[in-house]
């Protein structure tokens, strides 16, 4: 590459595995002064990961990285990276709450001491409010904690441009806008033109194409941790974007032709609303029927369930769950798993209410649920009653199944539950799943995965906490899915 | 072969029982009582633990339960509740024995009004378990100092008959509480109750998503706990001669000390209750050891202090690793 020599940062055949999962495998990148990056991809195809290893959080297991010509794999921390001048606005924001925003400023400039620092601190923040968000609003001497998130995410985009001994002169912002209205991310837009013009650089990552194109001078889209296209943003169009993020590959998982409805007739199971919405496309799941919720991670999707699971307590006009519900968490150390048990104790949990004899929990019925669900859904195990986290990973995740399934549920939630399942064990629990909603179970299906999609009924696609688009399965393609989780805000 | 397999399976069964660590060593201390006073006085001593261990194991019950809901839960009121528990109930007795249902309920009513008011501050109000029963201890502390204007009130006769009878040397009051602790580990895992208490104290979280009651567990957990307290002030005050201001002070720290030295996770989400006898026989014969050595106050204090802390490590380390 012709700008190579006077990149300000440049990463070579760069790799990093978390265990089995390759989340970059082989990325070149490069960012010259005076350069504005878009980097696009769909969930889980290493954007993060690859802001991480500029940031210096993650060093590389292959490949090297290249500070302004001058080979720094080695010790690349992230106070060298800092000391370079490479700085990150995290999608999770990084300020302390608790402290104001002169202060949080502060954190990041050390050089800010002595008497007065406060009142320093203050002017260089607000002043860079100003630049960067002329009509902010926001005191300096306010508590972090007490600002809206918008606010915040203001502060901490500000607080990246601000200079004092080392400078800012690679930017890298993540979903700077995904709280900011559309005056005040043009604000920001305008200004990374500005910080772009006047010499410096940005890498730009959003799912928000319309800002990408418009701001972007080169776009990077990466998928599966690789970079599958690069690009001057004025040969890409909307189009050829989404067509370059999606997969190609197309799965013969089941294709549409097969497609009857189960919408004949009969009340739906589960009629819902998201929260907050009184206007907009409903969730609909009739009995038998696999209903799957897409659209891009955190737009409100685990929210659906969780009100659909809390939904037989606190049944309203916008929320009918008619029939027992169960859950099967994604999130297994957080959402499902008991540590200290046995994994007959974790598949039981759920129906110990209806083992009871005299009031007393009948431990042979117990064990018989575990036997005959550790038979049915194959959990490699020698004995049931070994502690749950003897299992691996997938075989704990069958557990969790086992557990929803074995229950009297009519209703089963699933909260994207093949994060980090092996192949083999994903296609035995897709059997299972389509085996019991032909016995007339009923599943709502979040799940990131675009082919475990095809596996569904009907799609509903969520967008900023609201139901954008509902696909039935035989006019369901990626491409479509993808529009509607982009549509232009 | 097959022998030595059944013994390894034995060992690994006996060592995931730590209450078992409790009991080993309370008898540890006794036998070196025994041996110091060659011999003489063992099946008193013995029967002393019991009748004192068994107000420990009252309230370590309640206090177990609630720890086994997870981090940050402990009711640090059961001093107070006691206090006022037992002085309510023998003011309104007032030393008659046709008195004494009347009593037991006015005991198990404040301390399960208690309860209520505790888990009130703790879900209404959203106030950290541990500083709901603080404050809330110090309003019923005072309130039993309003009541009982610090006399002692004395127990009708047929009560302080009661709590200090003896069959064949055996506190009648500590075989009831052997009862009650089976009848409390039956609740423990065998019923849905139970089980939902171990499971809030793992995963919280978890619990919920899988259909339990969190918040009508933990209510039902700290009005027990407060309900167990108001019983043992009841016969403790029986047991003393009456109630007195200060009477549930030293069973603060004994009501966590036996939780923990019985092998009970702190972190929550694994209790048992057979090591709650163990570690009370401990505390008390702890105690009596030191003294029979005829060590002063202070060093005592410090030896006492010593070997919770050995007994804690030795014991306690495994359950909350795994």
């Amino acid at each position: 590459m012709s700008e190579a020599d006077r990149s300000i940062v440049r990463l070579d055949g760069v790799e990093k595995h978390f265990g089995a999962v390759r989340a970059l495998t082989g990325v070149d990148l490069s960012v010259a002064p005076g350069e504005c990056l878009g980097l696009v991809g769909h969930n889980g195809a290493g954007k993060s990961t690859l802001m991480n290893v500029l940031a210096g959080i993650f060093g590389p297991d292959q490949g090297s990285i290249t500070v302004r010509g001058v080979d720094s794999t080695a010790g690349y921390t992230v106070a060298a990276a800092k000391q370079q001048g490479v700085r990150c606005v995290f999608q999770e924001l990084s300020l302390c709450p608790n402290l104001t925003v002169a202060e949080n400023a502060r954190v990041m400039h050390p050089a800010l001491k002595g008497f007065g620092w406060r009142r320093r601190a203050a002017e260089l923040i607000a002043r860079k409010l100003d630049e960067v968000f002329p009509g902010h609003g926001i005191a300096s001497r306010e508590i972090v904690g007490d600002l809206s998130i918008a606010k915040r995410q203001m502060v901490e985009i500000a607080r990246a441009f601000t200079v004092t001994e080392a400078p800012a002169d690679l930017v890298i912002l993540d979903e700077p806008t995904s709280s900011l209205d559309s005056v005040v991310a043009e604000q920001l837009l305008a200004f990374v033109r500005h910080h772009v013009a006047a010499g410096g650089a940005c890498i730009l990552i959003s799912h928000l194409l319309g800002e990408v194109l418009s701001t972007a001078d080169r776009i990077v889209v990466l998928r599966d941790g690789a970079v599958v296209d690069v690009r001057p943003a004025a040969d890409f169009t909307r189009d050829s974007l989404v067509s370059a993020m999606g997969s190609v590959a197309e799965g013969g998982v089941a294709d549409g032709d097969g497609f009857t409805s189960k919408r004949r007739g009969g009340s739906p199971k589960v009629r819902a609303r998201p929260a907050g919405r009184t206007t907009g496309p409903e969730l609909v799941a009739h009995a038998g029927e696999i209903v799957g919720l897409a659209g891009l991670a955190g737009h409100g999707q685990t929210d659906m369930l969780i009100q659909l699971h809390s939904a037989r307590r606190k049944a309203s006009a916008s929320l009918q769950v008619d029939g027992p519900v169960s859950l099967v968490a994604g999130d297994r150390q957080t959402d499902g798993i008991f540590p200290l048990w046995s994994i007959a104790g974790n598949i039981t949990i759920r129906s110990i209410r209806h083992m009871l004899h005299h009031a007393l929990i009948d431990a042979d019925a117990e064990q018989e649920m575990a036997r005959r669900w550790q038979q049915r859904i194959g959990i490699r195990t020698p004995d049931v009653n070994n502690n749950i986290l003897s299992l691996s990973g997938g075989n704990q995740q069958k557990a969790l199944f086992a557990r929803a399934l074995a229950s009297d549920a009519e209703i089963v939630l699933m909260d994207d539950p093949m994060r980090g399942v092996d192949v083999g064990t994903k296609q035995e629990v897709y059997g299972i799943i389509r085996d019991e909603a032909a016995n007339g179970r009923t599943f709502v299906w979040y799940t990131t995965e675009m082919d475990e999609l095809k596996h569904c009924d009907h799609v509903y696609v969520f967008r900023d906490g609201g139901i954008v688009a509902d696909l039935a399965r035989d006019e369901m393609t990626e491409e479509k899915l993808l529009h509607s989780s982009f549509e232009a805000a | 072969m097959a022998a030595a397999r059944t013994a390894a399976r034995l060992a690994t069964r006996l060592l995931e029982r730590p209450w078992l660590w409790a009991f080993a060593a309370a008898f540890l201390v006794w036998l070196a009582t025994i041996i110091f006073t060659k011999g003489q006085g063992g099946g008193e001593i013995l029967s002393a633990a019991l009748a004192f261990g068994t107000f420990s194991v009252i309230v370590g019950i309640g206090q177990m339960y609630v720890i086994t809901l997870g981090p940050g839960n402990v009711d640090l009121s059961i001093p107070a509740t006691m206090t006022f528990a037992g002085a309510a109930s023998m003011k309104i007795m007032a030393t008659q024995d046709s008195m004494i249902v009347v009593g037991l309920l006015i005991a198990l009513a404040c301390g399960a009004a208690i309860g209520v008011f505790n888990y009130g501050l703790i879900r209404l109000m959203r106030i950290p378990p541990i500083i709901a029963t603080l404050s809330s201890s110090f309003v019923f502390q005072s309130a039993a100092i309003a009541y009982g204007r610090g006399i002692k009130i004395k127990p009708p006769p047929s009560l302080a008959d009661f709590t200090t009878a003896r069959i064949a040397g055996f506190p009648i009051l500590a075989i009831c509480t052997v009862i009650l602790a089976l009848v409390m580990t039956v609740v423990l895992h065998k019923t849905v109750y139970g089980r939902s208490v171990i499971a809030i104290g793992q995963n919280a979280r978890a619990a919920k998503l899988s259909g339990i009651a969190v918040d009508f567990t933990r209510f039902v957990t700290y009005v027990m706990c407060a309900t167990l307290a108001g019983l043992c002030g009841f016969v403790l005050s029986g047991f003393s001669g009456g109630a007195s201001l200060n009477m549930g002070a030293e069973f603060l720290l004994a009501s966590i000390a036996v939780v923990v030295i019985g092998g009970t996770s702190v972190a929550g989400g694994f209790a048992n209750i057979p090591g709650l006898w163990g570690a009370a026989l401990f505390m008390f014969l702890l105690v009596t050891m030191l003294n029979t050595f005829g060590l002063g106050a202070g060093i005592r204090l410090v030896m006492t202090g010593l070997i919770i802390i050995t007994v804690i490590t030795v014991a306690g380390g495994k359950s909350t690793d795994r």
